[in-house]
């Protein structure tokens, strides 16, 4: 079996993202970026599968500028085998994600696509299921496991209550959530032998789907500050505070 | 202008992040209908016609709408999108899981998790795990968008008095994907997004047991259980008690955090709360910069002293 892994490049997990002056976006000059984490997840599943005999190869596709390359070479450094770039500079909405995605799946036939449930910076939580919805595939969304049969495969999902297992026919869309696994980290061989793995780049145009944004973003500000309150010296005066003070007991 | 809202409910009851959804839709100023698609959901359709400002109940009934799975919701909902202007639903994990697949039927982009209506085409959200609000202006003609049920009061559930019209799913179903079993967490606690008082536990906690001393707490108070996602990655308590940007998002009336440090994603998901006290060892913790009462001390000392207090 095939797997399409996507992954995209974001500010890192750990860097406090601000808001320009201007209010235009957020400041990404100079900013530390990485792997969005729900794609490491991806990837790692992947390789999981692949390890396990049930995946024979592994195919991760980026959409953005050049520097993506290395968040694709990541992947590669992780287990992927070979990696297609679908380089631009212009921001990429999920509805063209999904399309440029849908493209990527004709020319590769793979039987899954995993990727992750949504990207730390847009939090959209939408390209999987788009792209189930454009190809006409079964989705598992959320994964927390994922359990491949004869021609279906089980995913756990985490929902608002607790679990939820559903039963697809492949080719299916599996998006990741937190628990799946916890992903490894690239060994120095593994990164050396990544950088001689094939790496293939195109434009959106090349696959004909237009890119231009339906939605537009007019501001972006910094969410309303919370001020911190008082220090109370005991469990006494915190009871009192908020029986008397606060009136939420 | 007609907007359409796609009910979250169990078969039997109308689920609270509906109503938030609906004062969402009374905001954009249009009619409002409700969706309520199901098998043996006759209760949650009469319920929805009572509720405030809903003019029209859209009722499909089919055993293949049984777990609302994505594929066959999606395709009906993208069925019956013809003649509205807005659909919404819930940023529930409901929501989130069929909605984008009607967005791409119908070719529009999506607008996930909105916090506020400007007008009918503009919209605020959060984006990079609530360290900025975007404001956003759809140009597609018909807009596809979930709301944040915390960020919008709930309307009344009894007052509206709505007609209800019964649709057939058709060729709608799909039977690439199949229901095979739930696992859901069985609490005589009210839910996360839904509780008044939430008390919730981190890292400091040190294990699952220790829990229990939230527990006590959470009876006292009628609270909730939450937890951070420090203390879910070290397996002390499954991943559905997570509040934060990757879990729950809450905003209750009163948010106790014991032993949480308050890493960003975490306050993401709860700093709209009314009232929040943290306790925690490290007077340094960023958590003390929302909390409107904070204590330093030793989470194992002043628990079983806040249970006796209450």
């Amino acid at each position: 079996m095939k797997i399409l892994v996507a992954v995209k490049r974001v500010i890192d997990y750990n860097v406090k993202v601000r808001v320009k002056a201007d209010n235009s976006g957020v400041e990404t000059a100079n900013v530390k970026m990485s792997m969005n984490p729900f794609c490491e997840i991806a990837v790692e599943e992947a390789v999981r599968l692949k390890e396990k005999g049930a995946a024979s190869e592994i195919v991760v596709v980026s959409i953005g500028p050049q520097q993506a390359q290395e968040t694709l070479r990541t992947a590669l450094a992780l287990g992927a085998d070979r990696a297609i770039l679908v380089k631009t500079d212009e921001e990429v909405q999920p509805l063209a994600v999904s399309k440029i995605l849908k493209e990527i799946v004709a020319k590769e036939s793979p039987e899954m696509v995993i990727m992750g449930k949504q990207s730390i910076d847009g939090d959209n939580n939408q390209t999987g299921q788009m792209l189930g919805a454009l190809l006409d595939w079964p989705q598992g969304t959320f994964a927390s496991e994922v359990k491949v049969e004869e021609g279906k495969v089980n995913v756990t999902r985490e929902i608002d209550g607790g679990l939820e297992t559903v039963a697809l026919e492949l080719p299916a869309i599996v998006t990741t959530d937190l628990r799946l696994n916890e992903p490894r980290f690239a060994s120095l061989p593994n990164i050396m032998k990544a950088k001689k793995k094939p790496l293939e780049e195109m434009a959106p145009a090349d696959l004909g789907v237009d890119i231009a944004p339906r939605v537009k973003t007019l501001k972006v500000e910094p969410p309303a500050e919370r001020q911190a309150g008082i220090k109370v010296e005991s469990v006494e005066e915190l009871v009192e505070k908020l029986k008397n003070e606060a009136k939420v007991i | 202008m007609t907007t359409l809202v796609i009910a979250e409910h169990n078969n039997s009851e109308l689920l609270a992040s509906t109503l938030s959804t609906i004062a969402a839709a009374k905001e954009l100023g249009n009619g409002v209908h409700v969706l309520v698609a199901g098998k043996g959901a006759g209760s949650v359709a009469e319920a929805a016609a009572k509720v405030e400002s809903v003019e029209k109940v859209l009722h499909v009934e089919d055993a293949a709408l049984e777990h609302l799975l994505a594929e066959t919701l999606g395709n009906l909902v993208a069925k019956v999108a013809e003649g509205y202007s807005h659909i919404l639903a819930p940023a529930t994990t409901f929501g989130k899981n069929f909605m984008p697949r009607v967005a791409a039927k119908l070719d529009v982009q999506m607008i996930s998790d909105i916090i506020g209506v400007e007008s009918a085409d503009t919209f605020k959200r959060p984006v990079f795990a609530g360290n900025a609000i975007a404001t956003v202006q759809s140009e597609d003609s018909v807009k596809l968008i979930t709301v944040r049920s915390t960020a919008f009061d709930a309307v009344a559930a009894e007052g509206g008095s709505a007609e209800t019209t019964t649709i057939e799913l058709g060729d709608a179903a799909s039977t690439k994907s199949s229901f095979v079993g739930q696992e859901l967490t069985e609490s005589e606690r009210p839910e996360l997004t839904a509780a008044s008082v939430i008390i919730s536990g981190g890292r400091g906690m040190q294990s699952g047991d220790n829990f229990h001393m939230l527990e006590e707490i959470a009876d006292k108070l009628g609270a909730a259980v939450g937890a951070s996602r420090a203390a879910v990655d070290a397996g002390f308590v499954p991943n559905d008690y997570q509040v934060g940007q990757t879990g729950k998002i809450v905003a209750p009336e009163l948010y106790i955090a014991v032993g949480i440090s308050g890493a960003i994603q975490h306050l993401a998901g709860m700093k709209d709360s009314k009232v929040i006290v943290a306790i925690n060892k490290d007077e340094e913790a960023p958590i003390f910069q929302v909390a409107d009462y904070g204590l330093v001390a030793d989470l194992f000392k002043v628990l079983p002293e806040l249970k006796e207090a209450l």
